[in-house]
């Protein structure tokens, strides 16, 4: 590939014989910021110190810019790495700690001071480069780690759940501060989260890793659209698995699988009158109703199967047994490794969509 | 002793990576010099020890054992360890149950003042009893006036070992029961027991192997106390020596076999203090990785 | 000095409080006070003369001398004890790590006997030094090793958990960051052990000033030589010169407390700098 940075080649790790990651290899351009998305114990901290030359796998190649890397240090990799609990050093104030890997590198005095600051600056720590790491908010930790991590230039950035620690409000500006800085720089990098919300917001690419295997790799609205594994299917997005799909109107396909995967995006609700393809949806009864802060979800059943759609906060307000017609526009069915999706047959869309 | 299996060290060291470990070189000369240093401070004079008692046969070697004043240094010594221990057991509980179960100001300096006897030398751990209980003091001849002897008797011996091995149990138990907290106790306080039936079912299922713990380390302190005994005891042989200060005459008489048949007597109590030590710690240890899978699973 | 917060459901309060109190005030406050009471009826000049004889001073210089060369010794060969233990895995760790504990067990006396039976010019370990003319047992040396054996286990010991507990990550954050193994260890792993190190060579030196048992045996006890402290004040016991052994427990008393007072200040200071 013209323009792959990071190859891995069939990379297999095993702890004793638990396999923590299996198989698993993907390409990286120059420049990309990737999330590494997965449920926990799926291996991705495993992956990520593979890379970095922490771990040695078992099997398998790793190519830097068309290197092979597999036998070289980890001080000679040239990678930057964000511990998940930061690894600060706790002795050293902000300035030592930035300072540390440029010191290690022999730089001169002045040009480490300079660079130093210039990370200050940009990671917004001016004035706190005398604190030592316990004198710091989460937050700042986060920077200081993040800073000492970049000071040397890395051509690589690795970063193992960086915000797991910060409390919810402040993670969601530091993230989109992150991803903003590394967009700036331009570095590759990759990033470890389990928050989907976190992955599709800021990386360009996502892996979903689970169980040690790659499930699939894509930009974020590719994977959202078009899950190739049940896992993926059922793991992005808000979603309820159905079993005998076909007991539902317009879903009669003969596609050799009864069960599938709904999104609250993927249907409509409405009182009588409310939905356009009236012919096409089903009666529902409101089971349930939460407010969701900016919507409504609504718990609905249908026959003998349970959906939760949302509705705006606009429309008319539901009660929990009100009855409802509730319009389902597609589905991924999926049997044991693939996933299709299908469309409601008696929607005549006037202007199908095919994705 | 070598298969007793303790918490201590750590296992696994060679499991880290080359990244993070010394090079092979470096970490053969580091077991070497540790394995020197330790033989030649630690292990050698144990050895010693018992390869002198048995030099010259194993007649002579039970002749020093039995012999009176052994008999009767070694009752002596068990007599105080045997008033000792209970007493400072029973401090070291209550001591650890007011601090740790309860809140008042002043509680860090109560503390301090219970590491005390640690920082203090035995030697002057002894003298303290003389200047207060001495013929020369005001209480010292009061006692004196009903004819109770103190200094140079059983009481004055044991005092001053109370005084040596005072910390031992309670600095064990206040952490252990700091880290308890006081929830359970309070959940069985509101089910309406009393405060034995508290302390009995409740919080001393959760401290026997701390408590246990302290009591051996506190007897293998007060069997071995020299300096602090020795001002006391007043020497007077087959009364007022423990084992100690008999091996103290014995080699300065040149019985140097005897001196070290009685010593083996010691090391043996060591040797086995070690091996209780560790096996309490294996058990503590084991405890602990169960509460882990009961959290795991639960 | 004691105030008492909110009330509690548990009972026991006032019985197990008044006793630790009476209990710690029979057997080591008033005890203790005696000391300083004693030294009180001594003049001034009197209890200055005494603790500023050459013999005295002579006495605590080698107590001291001896005990700080001693905790020096053990903190370097104590690290590197507790470092192996810790770190790598050999024959016989388990025993050795054991038998860390035995100065902790063993009577001083039997310590004092063993050593001073080793290191004779013609014991096991002292006949290799003859030829050399190199006397241990009876000199300062031999002191210097009793007290060794003493303190060892003061320093494995506190230094052994926090080398268990060092974070494997920030020898990581080192490494990728290009640091070599020796730069991990003095820049990274090292400073974080200096108040473990630091404590556990107070606990030893503040043992071996005081130590006695072991000591009597090796030192040979020549005056103004291998005379300890401790030794002196027994001297003077002896001679019923009460007072003066008084006035030489109460500089000893001061300075151990002053130890004391040190080693909680670190481990004050360290535990504020923990994350
Ligand atoms: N050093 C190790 N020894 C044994 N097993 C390990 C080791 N490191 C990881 N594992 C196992 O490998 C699996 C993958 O671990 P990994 O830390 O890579 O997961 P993760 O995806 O990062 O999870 P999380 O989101 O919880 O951090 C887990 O089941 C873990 O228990
Ligand atoms: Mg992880």
């Amino acid at each position: 590939m013209a323009n792959s940075y990071i190859e891995v080649k069939n990379i297999n790790k095993k702890f004793g014989s638990f396999s923590a990651v299996n198989d698993v290899s993907f390409t990286i351009e120059k420049g990309k910021l990737i999330g590494l998305l997965g449920p926990s114990g799926g291996g991705k901290t495993t992956i990520l110190r593979i890379l970095a030359g922490l771990e040695y796998a078992d099997s398998g190649d790793i190519y830097f810019d068309g290197q092979r890397v597999n036998e070289v240090l980890p001080q000679d990799r040239g990678i930057g790495f964000v511990f998940q609990n930061y690894a600060l050093f706790r002795h050293m104030t902000v300035f030592q700690n930035i300072a540390f890997g440029l010191e290690v590198k022999k730089w001169p005095k002045q040009k480490v001071k300079d660079r130093v600051f210039e990370l200050i600056e940009l990671t917004g720590l001016s004035g706190l480069e005398n604190r030592l790491p316990h004198q710091l908010s989460g937050g700042q930790r986060q920077r200081v780690a993040f800073a000492r991590a970049l000071a040397p230039q890395p051509s690589l950035l690795l970063l193992d759940e960086p915000f797991a620690a910060i409390d919810a409000k402040v993670r969601k500006e530091l993230r989109s501060w992150l991803a903003e800085t590394i967009a700036k720089i331009g570095i590759t990098s990759i990033f470890v989260t389990h928050d989907q919300d976190e992955a599709v917001e800021v990386a360009n690419e996502i892996l979903i890793i689970n169980q040690g295997k790659l499930e699939q790799m894509g930009s974020p609205i590719e994977i959202y659209k078009n899950p190739h594994t049940p896992f993926v299917a059922s793991f992005i997005g808000q979603s309820t698995i159905i079993e005998n799909f076909h007991e539902l109107k317009g879903f009669d396909h003969e596609i050799g699988s009864t069960r599938a995967v709904v999104r609250p995006e993927f249907m409509d609700l409405g009182k009588p009158g409310e939905i356009n393809f009236a012919s096409a949806a089903q009666k529902a009864v409101v089971k349930n109703v939460f407010f969701r802060g900016s919507n409504w979800e609504i718990e609905v059943q249908v026959g003998n199967h349970i959906f939760y759609a949302f509705r705006s906060l606009e429309k008319e307000q539901l009660r929990v047994g009100d009855e409802v017609l509730l319009l389902i526009h597609r589905m991924y069915a999926f049997n044991d490794n693939q996933t299709v999706i299908i469309e409601n047959r008696l929607k005549e869309d006037p202007m199908p969509v095919i994705i | 002793m070598a298969g007793i299996v303790t918490k201590k060290a750590g296992s696994g060291g060679d499991l880290r990576p080359p990244h993070i470990s010394e090079p092979k070189i470096v970490k053969w000369i580091l077991i070497a010099i540790s394995i020197i240093f330790l033989c030649s401070i630690v292990l050698l004079p144990l050895i010693i020890v018992l390869f002198e008692s048995l030099k010259n046969g194993i007649g002579l070697y039970l002749e020093s054992i039995v012999e009176p004043d052994a008999m009767s240094a070694l009752l002596l010594t068990i007599t105080v360890a045997v008033i000792t221990v209970p007493l400072n057991s029973f401090f070291g509980i209550c001591a650890a149950w007011a601090i740790t179960k309860f809140q008042f100001r002043g509680k860090n300096f109560l503390i301090s003042l219970i590491d005390v006897p640690f920082a203090v030398s035995p030697v002057i751990s002894g003298l303290i009893f003389i200047l207060l209980l001495g013929t020369n003091s005001a209480l010292g001849a009061w006692f004196e006036s009903y004819n109770i002897q103190i200094i140079f008797a059983l009481p004055g011996i044991v005092l001053a070992t109370m005084f040596v091995t005072f910390p031992f149990i309670a600095r064990e138990l206040i952490p252990l029961m700091q880290a308890q907290g006081i929830q359970e106790e309070e959940a069985a306080a509101s089910l309406g027991a009393s405060g034995w039936k508290i302390f009995w079912r409740v919080t001393f299922p959760n401290i026997k192997w701390g408590l246990l713990y302290g009591m051996i380390l506190c007897n293998a302190r007060a069997i071995g106390e020299f300096g602090a005994v020795s001002v006391v005891s007043g020497h007077i042989r087959g009364e007022t020596n423990t084992l100690p200060l008999h091996v103290e005459i014995l080699y300065n008489e040149y019985q140097f076999t005897a001196a070290f048949a009685v010593s083996s007597l010691l090391v043996f109590i060591a040797l086995l203090t070690i091996i209780v030590k560790s096996f309490i710690e294996w058990k503590t240890h084991q405890q602990q990785s169960q509460m882990q899978e009961v959290d795991h699973h639960g | 000095m004691f105030f008492f917060g909110k009330r509690n459901v548990l009972p026991g309060f006032r019985r197990t409080f008044g006793f630790t109190v009476l209990y710690l005030s029979l057997i080591v406050l008033i005890p203790l006070s005696g000391v300083v009471w004693n030294t009180l009826g001594m003049s001034w000049l009197d209890f200055w003369e005494t603790v500023t004889s050459d013999r005295v001073i002579a006495s605590f210089k080698v107590s001291f001398l001896c005990a700080l060369v001693a905790a020096f010794l053990n903190l370097v060969f104590g690290f590197i004890v507790a470092w192996a233990l810790e770190r790598y895995s050999f024959w016989g760790k388990r025993f050795f790590d054991n038998l860390i504990d035995l100065p902790f067990a063993l009577p001083t006396a039997v310590a004092g006997i063993a050593l001073t039976a080793l290191y004779a010019p013609n014991g096991w370990i002292g006949r290799f030094f003859e030829p050399f003319d190199i006397q241990i047992a009876y000199t300062q040396i031999g002191i210097t090793i009793a007290l060794m054996f003493i303190g060892l286990p003061f320093v494995v010991r506190t230094v052994q958990p926090i080398i268990q507990e060092l974070d494997k990550e920030v020898e990581e954050a080192a490494v990728i960051l290009g640091a070599s193994r020796l730069r991990t260890f003095f820049r990274v792993i090292f400073p974080q052990l200096i108040p473990a190190l630091l404590t556990g060579f107070a606990l030893a030196f503040a043992r071996g000033v005081g130590e006695y048992g072991s000591v009597v045996f090796i030192s040979g006890n020549m005056p103004f030589k291998t005379e300890i402290a401790p030794l002196l004040i027994m001297t003077k016991l002896e001679q019923y010169d009460y007072a003066g052994a008084t006035a030489i427990a109460l500089v000893m008393l001061i300075i151990s407390f002053a130890i004391l007072l040190l080693i909680n200040i670190i481990q004050a200071k360290s535990n504020k700098t923990s994350l």
